[in-house]
């Protein structure tokens, strides 16, 4: 609790700075900003349709980084996740909508899980680092979906290089046909308990921490390592395809050249500032998707757009990374470690 | 003299993201990995634009360009390599930071994205090629003879393989790859600064469209040698050129094949051989000298 509330408070004193360097007034666009994230039921909407794909995208990292693959594939794995989604959608037209949504998502599922499969299995039979195959497969995943939008995707009248508009009874249901809201948004919250579960309380979450921490250690306990690393990369592309699957399904219904709205890069500060925990990203998510809802309202008022908030999340991380190396260096080194 | 201006001219469109690629590739040889290269770039543009549009000289934008790179570095660096955080942490940061800062700034001075603003180009010498050009062939030059022939190259090659070693022969694996870190960020730097002045004369929001990540890519690709970086760079750039061609003769193949081409050839690369020998193996792995 007491971490929480530092980083809580870390958090709002760097959105004051970066407010103050771009030469806003303060008071006046935290006052905007509250009330594009969370003044009328609209923009509580927009904050939490905003924080479901950073949620989800933030969960599919921590999966990975705690077995420390550093996915960076996020992105590649949402497209993949959103085409796949799109694919099935397409595949399987005229099935019962009740069947056909729940399928999207598994089909959005299998195909980010698959897509992070490469790279784990690049990793762990090759040798060769996640970090390095992740970038090569976000370009390929933009390609797949170029092609798959210009393609065999593309829209009946062939006009515009986008899906067809998904039949309102596939989509996930809407609160209120003004507003963005739809049913999805209570995913996130369900995905974040059961990676919490997983994580601590099943021997598989206790043996992908361990080969986290400590590898060597892992092994000589008898740890199927290579297999874990597998096992956090085909989950992180799961939760990661899936967060393409949740906004092609609740929010968006169509998938364009332009599905890529970085949501996959913009997850992992949110993972590193949730601490890497599952309760954690859900705090933080639900934090930087209210601040992106609350820039849309900011920039109707000034020349800033929503990228203000990207320079927020560079500074937040890199306070996070420099506050803890200088916790670090307090601590007495242990011999030896 | 077709082939020859041809050349010229994928060098020229290529430029930018080969001298990304040779500078990253002395700092991954050093074992230092910049995921921060897209950001790099993309902030040497904008500054780029900035000094020629208010000096009227492009050297001068590009030695703005450069030195907003160089800053860059070093904050990197001081992160990375004094802090020992974690590369691709502080890299993410730097990308999203970069992207945020040149965009807010860019609004903040030129009104609402969109606004289209042309600066003076860097002068031609014959056809498309001007004397950043040659430069970018000198760096791939000296940075291949560096690495493979010099005593301080094998020092670079060793912090990248084995730091204890580098340490224990009486030389700083630190300062290996502080130097390396900035020569990378330089290089970027250049990169983006010649897009900016030399390619496009203008800046938008996000313009680099990837070409750091390319950049990181093509190094792969090219094995970690930077002579070979920069062939795979203008293989890359070529492979670009053609496709407008095929499109334009109408024949049936989807562009975005030939686009992924050389991803999906350093994909498969990396499937059939793996890290191989070429990875430098401390790649990525932060270096504590008090360990």
């Amino acid at each position: 609790m007491k971490k929480v509330a530092l980083v809580a408070i870390g958090l709002f004193a760097v959105v004051v700075l970066c407010l103050w360097v771009f030469g806003l007034p303060v008071g006046e666009s935290l006052k905007d900003l509250w009330e594009g994230a969370a003044g009328d039921e609209f923009g509580r909407a927009r904050t939490l349709v905003r924080a479901t794909p950073l949620v989800f995208c933030a969960l599919g990292i921590i999966v990975a980084w705690r077995a420390k693959m550093y996915n960076i594939g996020g992105e590649g794995q949402y497209v993949i996740g959103g085409v796949c989604g799109a694919w099935v959608a397409k595949s399987f037209v005229g099935l019962a909508p009740g069947l056909l949504n729940p399928l999207i998502l598994v089909g959005a599922m299998l195909g980010g899980a698959l897509y992070a499969g490469l790279a784990g299995w690049l990793q762990v039979k090759r040798g060769v680092q996640v970090v390095i195959s992740t970038i090569l497969l976000n370009f390929i995943a933009l390609k797949v979906l170029s092609y798959a939008v210009t393609g065999p995707l593309q829209q009946t009248s062939k006009q515009n290089p986008m899906t067809d508009q998904l039949p309102n009874d596939v989509m996930f249901a809407r609160f209120d046909p003004q507003s963005d809201l739809h049913v999805g948004v209570v995913l996130p919250f369900i995905a974040a308990a059961l990676v919490f579960i997983y994580l601590y309380w099943t021997k598989g979450g206790f043996r992908l921490r361990l080969v986290g921490e400590n590898e060597e250690a892992a092994r000589v306990s008898g740890v199927p390592v290579p297999r874990v690393q597998m096992g956090a990369m085909l989950l992180s592309g799961a939760l990661c395809g899936l967060a393409g699957g949740v906004d092609f399904a609740g929010f968006i219904g169509q998938v364009g050249l332009g599905y890529s709205q970085n949501w996959g890069f913009l997850a992992i500060p949110v993972a590193l500032l949730g601490g890497l925990h599952p309760l954690g990203v859900l705090l933080s998510g639900l934090f930087f998707g209210g601040l992106f809802a609350g820039s849309e309202n900011l920039a109707t008022f000034n020349t800033l757009g929503s990228t203000v908030v990207y320079v927020m999340q560079a500074v937040a991380v890199l306070a996070f990374v420099g506050f803890k190396a200088w916790l670090d260096s307090r601590r007495p080194r242990a011999e030896g470690a | 003299m077709d082939a020859l201006m041809l050349a010229i001219a994928v060098l020229h469109f290529a430029a930018p993201v080969a001298f990304a690629a040779v500078g990253e590739a002395v700092a991954q040889r050093s074992g230092v990995i910049n995921i921060g290269l897209e950001g790099v770039m993309l902030v040497a543009c904008y500054f780029a634009m900035l000094g020629s549009a208010t000096t009227g000289s492009p050297w001068l934008g590009m030695l703005f360009g450069v030195l907003a790179a160089l800053a860059l570095g070093v904050v990197q660096s001081f992160f990375t390599l004094r802090l020992a955080a974690d590369q691709i942490v502080v890299g993410t940061a730097v990308n999203l930071f970069a992207l945020g800062l040149t965009d807010t700034l860019f609004r903040a001075r030129f009104g609402q994205t969109g606004s289209l603003i042309s600066v003076e180009r860097v002068p031609k010498l014959f056809g498309d090629l001007d004397v950043v050009l040659l430069l970018l062939l000198a760096c791939a030059a000296y940075f291949a003879w560096f690495l493979a022939k010099t005593k301080r190259g094998l020092v670079v090659r060793a912090a990248g393989e084995y730091p204890d070693a580098v340490e224990a022969a009486g030389f700083s694996a630190i300062s290996a790859r502080f130097w390396c870190t900035i020569v990378g960020a330089a290089l970027a730097g250049l990169g983006g600064a010649y897009l900016a002045v030399g390619v496009t004369g203008s800046f938008a929001s996000g313009m680099t469209m990837g070409r750091g990540f390319l950049a990181i890519a093509i190094v792969t690709f090219g094995r970690w040698r930077p002579a070979w970086v920069l062939a795979a760079a203008l293989l890359v750039g070529y492979s670009e050129s053609v496709q407008y061609t095929l499109q334009a003769r109408d024949l049936q193949v989807p562009g975005e094949l030939l686009q992924a081409l050389p991803h999906l050839v350093a994909l498969g690369v990396l499937v059939l051989v793996g890290r191989g020998t070429a990875m430098p193996a401390m790649l990525a792995v932060p270096y504590r000298r008090d360990k």
